[in-house]
């Protein structure tokens, strides 16, 4: 067993909450540049020129892309041959969260109860993701999500007579729907199969993956590029003032599921899709 | 891109009259930050006759909840918020004297009636563009309800704050329009 202390795993998570606040993917920032030279739309072409001026004014430290900072989602590939020492995992994630918070002038959207909307006024709890892999390392993505994206997204629970078709129509449909809200250029997130919660897990997962980067299986490699084709012509553009970038990538992801079943889920990322990992 | 049209607050009919859905504008003057919450007080406070912590007239309404300023910092980041969760509220502001807002994403049908109906402009910051956004604020103070944080009523001072006339007071409408030019069948 190799033993990590929760020191560390505070101060990983601090840091890679205000990294991910900071400093834009150069992934993302490339999409976002090639998006400018595509643009046909005068008005979406100086929306775009704003938000690329803004990940350079974010990168000098002293405001974060964007006032909403996120709720904080904290994705941890834990090794089976690791030991949590000095405390437990989930509370220093969640000690991470709040310094990181705190030291980067952070806003705190979390409220502690959803009826009587309370703020918890450190940004905490986090919602955490647990896996467990082979081997003695532990991996943290820290991933904050906004509201206004996370808002346009839902689980459907097709028929299995839906079909890829069905996935389609249920993608692009939530895309549409979406319009304005997300603040396109999105990035969309696709979970197909498994449960009810699993297909919504895989959907904000599939946030995670670079953009440009497909899909191993060449099926939903293709099924990708066709969603983003179709996506991007709907004309919603840049902000949803009208155009040809509304979506930088289409991301799916997939898991078996019952006989009975056909579980679908659009997850959408605004384009400031801040994720961060390390690996301790 | 034309060059942006400079306004400045509050405004008059005269302003409003003038801008078209797709204008690039700089606003100059003052806004008001007021979200879910300061939106839900300040209508009871209108349905109870009773007088608002400011003056409504002529003024703009900026739908953000800014993130901590740094010390020596006027600011923190301060993008719009979604405005539609204000759709409810948006036509009893105006009714009160308010000349518009500034927020994002499409606000709707009752809105744009409202719009025309009390001479006013819907404005759309760019979501997400709002490190950039915090520049053109210079000055920041608390106007009410500092319990709300993030989401208490605060007077900016603004020079030059760049946004886009998205719903006019003549029924125009940029999210309708612009989509219907650039969407393939």
């Amino acid at each position: 067993m190799r033993e990590i202390s929760v020191k560390d795993i505070i101060s990983t998570v601090k840091n890679l909450c205000i990294d991910a606040n900071y400093n834009l993917g150069e992934d993302v920032e490339k999409a976002l540049k090639e998006g400018y030279q595509k643009e046909e739309s005068p008005t979406s072409k100086e929306t775009l020129n704003q938000i690329i001026e803004n990940v350079q004014i974010a990168k000098q430290g002293e405001f974060p892309l964007c006032q909403d900072t996120g709720f904080a989602v904290v994705f941890v590939d834990m090794g089976d041959q690791v030991f949590v020492k000095d405390g437990n995992l989930f509370d220093a994630i969640n000690e991470g969260v709040r310094q990181g918070y705190k030291e980067g002038y952070l806003r705190k959207s979390i409220l502690g109860d959803p009826i009587e909307r309370k703020n918890t006024g450190d940004n905490t709890p986090a919602v955490i993701h647990m896996n467990v892999v082979k081997g003695d390392k532990l991996k943290i993505t820290v991933a904050p999500k906004g509201g206004g994206s996370e808002n346009m997204s839902e689980v459907k629970m097709m028929k299995p007579s839906d079909g890829v078709e069905g996935v389609k129509e249920f993608v692009i449909d939530m895309v549409r729907r979406s319009g304005s809200n997300p603040c396109p250029p999105i990035i969309v997130g696709v979970g197909i199969g498994g449960t009810f919660e699993k297909c919504a897990e895989m959907a904000k997962r599939a946030l995670l993956r670079e953009v440009g980067e497909r899909n191993p299986n060449p099926f939903y490699a293709k099924l990708e590029e066709e969603l983003l084709e179709k996506v991007n012509k709907l004309g919603i553009g840049p902000q949803g003032f009208g155009g040809r970038v509304t979506a930088l990538d289409v991301h799916i992801e997939t898991f078996p599921c019952h006989i009975a079943s056909f579980p679908a889920a659009v997850n959408i990322q605004c384009h400031a899709a801040r994720h961060k990992e390390a690996v301790i | 891109m034309p060059e942006p049209k400079k306004i400045t607050t509050p405004l008059t009919d005269q302003v409003v009259e003038s801008l078209n859905a797709g204008d690039n504008v700089l606003i100059t003057g003052e806004l008001y930050s007021a979200r879910d919450a300061a939106h839900k007080r300040m209508v009871e406070m209108l349905d109870r006759g009773e007088k608002l912590p400011f003056d409504l007239k002529g003024q703009l309404i900026y739908y953000v909840g800014p993130s901590p300023a740094r010390p020596g910092k006027v600011i923190g980041s301060a993008g719009p918020t979604t405005s539609g969760r204000m759709n409810k509220y948006a036509p009893r502001i105006l009714q009160a004297g308010s000349k518009g807002m500034i927020g994002k994403g499409e606000m709707g049908a009752a809105v744009s009636e409202a719009l025309k109906k009390y001479k006013g402009v819907y404005f759309a910051a760019v979501g997400g563009a709002a490190a950039l956004i915090a520049k053109s604020i210079i000055a920041n103070d608390l106007v009410a309800w500092e319990e709300l944080g993030a989401e208490a009523i605060r007077k900016f001072k603004v020079k030059d704050f760049p946004a886009i006339v998205v719903q006019d007071c003549h029924g125009g409408n940029l999210y309708v329009e612009g989509v219907k030019k650039y969407q393939r069948a």
